[in-house]
């Protein structure tokens, strides 16, 4: 029994392999993108969709549900489903909130890390040492952390310029980064030309997109966006390419057979856990010190959710994850700059789905194709008929998006076998 | 027989160490901010057994309870329906705003505003079960995301197609009130507090739930699914059907978590309807052991817990270590349940062997 995607995928053979996306696939896709972007933007002369600011605020907004995605995987690829990614994100904004009020900001981060460690250590003494059902301790842990912050603001906050839902404003800032030439930064205390700027403002089909996107990326980074982005390849890395990578994920692929090979299948789902509740616990310290300057009740949001949504995008891979996390970052930054970019965001989607529709008729899906088209002709109508998109599809579409990918192509995401299946010590597979 | 009594003693357990747990921690932990934990329990008890206290307890543990039922449906059979937050808050908007668009006779009012609620609770719960049938998704993500799209669907309906006219200034967002003949007058106030009537329909809502899981085939199928999916599949029990039909239970029970509070209180659904009631139904069902008795004891203590807490402001101590005793009432439950699982488990065994040696050795005895 596993608990996302197919309950058959699995033992038997890895889903079909005939047209997995790899690198240059990826490239052409991101490329129309990119151009149908960049099309849309003149047609509905909306500078938003395609701006620096909107690409920077997309990547900040991706960050948290990046690291949230990125230790889903820690968890799961050791077997251990992790629902509680959301308490232990509650606890990393609490603690990364009272250790940069306190100490200074680069403390409020260790502090986050370690508070979102903290909610992890009992989910793994829970589940692995006591066999707990993981769904039902990733519930309790969730309560629990939210419990555990609303009465540590209480105590800690309370007359210091916060109260039982907000902390005194967190002064302590990071350091942030410009490139020079590329956006402007500075080097050696001389300011260089923001090439990237330049060629953004002046509006030219394509160059100006793409300059705006590498400036975006590119202006005013937080260290801690760079660290987020850097930790991509190397999980990757350490999952896919080094030895305690392979024990980590075997204790999730078959921890009976890993035990009996040696491995000590306890320890990796502990290490898998706690990589995982100090990745939460980050995402909620970079919610405080970077995009709030403070903690507020309720300021995760349901991100750990979406997190746990991107890791199932991304088929339980970084890459994958990047992308999902990246994908709902945009839409959320849309929808906080500019409303008329949303609507026209529309229009992209009625294009693509059209586009998509064409590709299946070409291969004769049928089914796949009037789908598609059906879907398309909807999403233009809609472009045609409506000024404005509400706010709250916005704050849905990660979610909507995530059931339509499941519903679609479960049969394309293979997550670790043995996901979220209670593994005792020396007992055979129940 | 003695030994049979002895392992059941095994399961009181369960609730003793849970209490001593959650006394212990919320000691410690009052006492890390220089507080008096018998200062404060003593008030808290003092507070909590006044008449008002009493009817604020049950009314508080009411909507608990029916979560609670709700959720240990799809327990009983290992279904895992996180998704009651979402069923509860879209089915409570939209039997809100149905009940309050018609007109009918009192008995006639209040059964259908139930009755839009349970059929909405049920189609929302349906989304999941059915991507779980027909294309395998698991329904712990599927409600997860059911959740959040039901809050901002929710929010997104309330704001534009259900919301009562402001008159004036009048902020406030929430459907139009529901005529007097769709309310629940109390059935009688305890310490001038009401005690709602809604109570009632809860006690035969529990008693329905029993007898549905403990005295029908269909109950029998649903437990036989939960403890050992295959044998029930051979038996000629067909799991999908099952997944359905639970889970259509399962939602449209969520659809009445609100109506205590709806009939009784509110008359309206407005943004200040409570919360999480879905989330705190599964502790109520994970901690009540998913039996109706143990979720009414458990939605009981949760309730009085909730109120008796609400005098410790008053005594200078922050009232949300209550939050952190319940945290700690959960965790610890479900551990020791799984600690005393598997010791139950193992004395049965024992006690199996041994009955078959015993066996084994009166037919060796025959012979001779």
């Amino acid at each position: 029994m596993s608990w996302g995607g197919l309950d058959t995928a699995g033992i038997t053979a890895p889903p079909a392999q005939a047209r997995r996306l790899d690198t240059r696939r990826i490239l052409l896709l991101l490329g129309c993108v990119v151009v149908l972007l960049s099309v849309v933007r003149i047609v509905t002369d909306t500078a938003g969709l395609t701006s620096s600011g909107t690409y920077g605020a997309a990547l900040r907004l991706a960050v948290p549900i990046l690291l949230a995605a990125l230790g889903g995987i820690y968890a799961e690829r050791t077997g251990v489903a992790n629902i509680g990614l959301e308490g232990m994100m509650i606890l990393g904004t609490w603690f990364g909130a009272w250790g940069g009020w306190q100490f200074g900001a680069w403390w409020g981060v260790v502090l986050g890390i370690t508070g979102g460690a903290t909610g992890a250590l009992i989910h793994a003494i829970a589940t692995v040492s006591f066999g707990v059902n993981q769904i039902v301790s990733g519930v309790a842990i969730n309560i629990l952390a939210a419990g555990v912050a609303r009465f540590l603001s209480v105590v800690a906050f309370t007359g210091q310029g916060g109260g039982a839902t907000q902390s005194p404003q967190v002064t302590s800032e990071l350091p942030r980064f410009t490139m020079p030439f590329l956006a402007g930064g500075d080097l050696f205390g001389w300011r260089s030309p923001d090439v990237l700027g330049w060629l953004e403002r002046r509006r030219w089909f394509l160059v100006s997109d793409v300059s705006a996107m590498f400036r975006g990326f590119t202006l005013e980074l937080s260290i801690l966006t760079v660290m987020t982005l850097t930790l991509v390849p190397l999980t990757y890395l350490f999952l896919w390419r080094t030895r305690l990578g392979l024990r980590m994920r075997s204790a999730g692929e078959n921890p009976w057979a890993a035990e009996s090979l040696g491995v000590r299948v306890y320890t990796m789902k502990y290490v898998g856990v706690l990589i995982s509740g100090g990745l939460a616990g980050m995402a909620g310290a970079f919610l405080v010190l970077e995009a709030a300057g403070i903690y507020r009740e309720g300021q995760t949001g349901g991100r750990g959710f979406i997190g746990l949504a991107a890791m199932i995008f991304g088929n339980w891979r970084p890459t994958g994850a990047a992308a999902a996390a990246g994908l709902f970052g945009y839409a959320d930054a849309l929808n906080l700059r500019s409303p008329e970019a949303v609507h026209a965001l529309v229009l992209f989607v009625a294009i693509s789905l059209l586009a998509l529709g064409g590709y299946y008729a070409y291969r004769r899906r049928v089914v796949g194709a009037s789908i598609a088209l059906a879907l398309g002709a909807l999403a233009a109508v809609w472009f045609g008929v409506t000024e404005t998109v509400p706010r709250e599809f916005i704050f849905i579409t990660p979610y909507v998006a995530t059931l339509l990918v499941l519903a679609v192509a479960s049969q394309r995401l293979r997550m670790p076998t043995y996901d979220g299946v209670t593994f005792r010590k020396g007992e055979q597979i129940s | 027989m003695s030994r049979r009594w002895g392992i059941r003693l095994l399961w009181l357990l369960v609730p003793v160490s849970a209490a001593v747990l959650a006394v212990g921690i919320s000691s410690i932990v009052l006492l890390s901010i220089d507080a008096s934990p018998v200062d404060a329990f003593r008030s808290m008890v003092r507070y909590g057994t006044q008449g008002n206290s009493f009817a604020s307890m049950i009314n508080r543990a009411v909507p608990l309870f029916v979560a609670g039922l709700a959720v240990a449906i799809g327990f009983k059979m290992n279904l895992f329906n996180i998704g009651v937050e979402g069923q509860y808050r879209i089915a409570t908007l939209l039997a809100a705003a149905a009940g309050a668009a018609i007109t009918l006779p009192a008995p006639l009012h209040i059964a259908f505003i139930m009755l839009v609620g349970m059929a909405v609770g049920a189609a929302w719960a349906s989304i999941a079960a059915v991507l779980k049938v027909k294309r395998g998704v698991h329904e712990v993500v599927s409600t997860i995301m059911l959740n959040s799209i039901a809050t901002g669907l929710g929010a997104y309906l309330l704001a534009n197609y259900l919301r009562k006219p402001a008159v004036g200034s009048e902020l406030l967002i929430a459907t139009p009130p529901i005529a007097p003949s769709g309310r629940l007058g109390p059935i009688t106030q305890i310490g001038g507090e009401d005690l709602r009537s809604f109570l009632l329909i809860a006690i035969a809502l529990g008693v329905g739930v029993f007898v549905l899981i403990w005295r029908t085939r269909f109950g029998y199928d649903l437990r036989a699914s939960g403890i050992n999916p295959d044998a029930a599949r051979v038996s000629g029990v067909d799991p999908n059907a099952m997944v359905i039909r639970t889970m259509l239970i399962s939602g449209a029970i969520a659809g009445l978590i609100g109506m205590s509070d709806l009939f009784g209180f509110f008359h309206a659904y407005t943004l200040d309807f409570p919360t999480g009631l879905g989330f705190d139904g599964i502790a109520v069902a994970l901690v009540g052991l998913n039996h109706p008795v143990g979720i009414a004891l458990a939605a009981l203590v949760f309730g009085w817990v909730d109120r008796a807490a609400q005098i410790l402001d008053l005594e200078g101590i922050p009232k949300e270590v209550i939050v952190i005793t319940k945290g700690v009432i959960i965790l610890s439950v479900v551990i020791a349940y799984e600690i005393v699982r598997r010791l139950v488990q193992s004395a049965e065994v024992k006690a199996a062997a041994e009955a078959t040696r015993r066996l084994e050795e009166e037919k060796e005895a025959v012979p001779a």
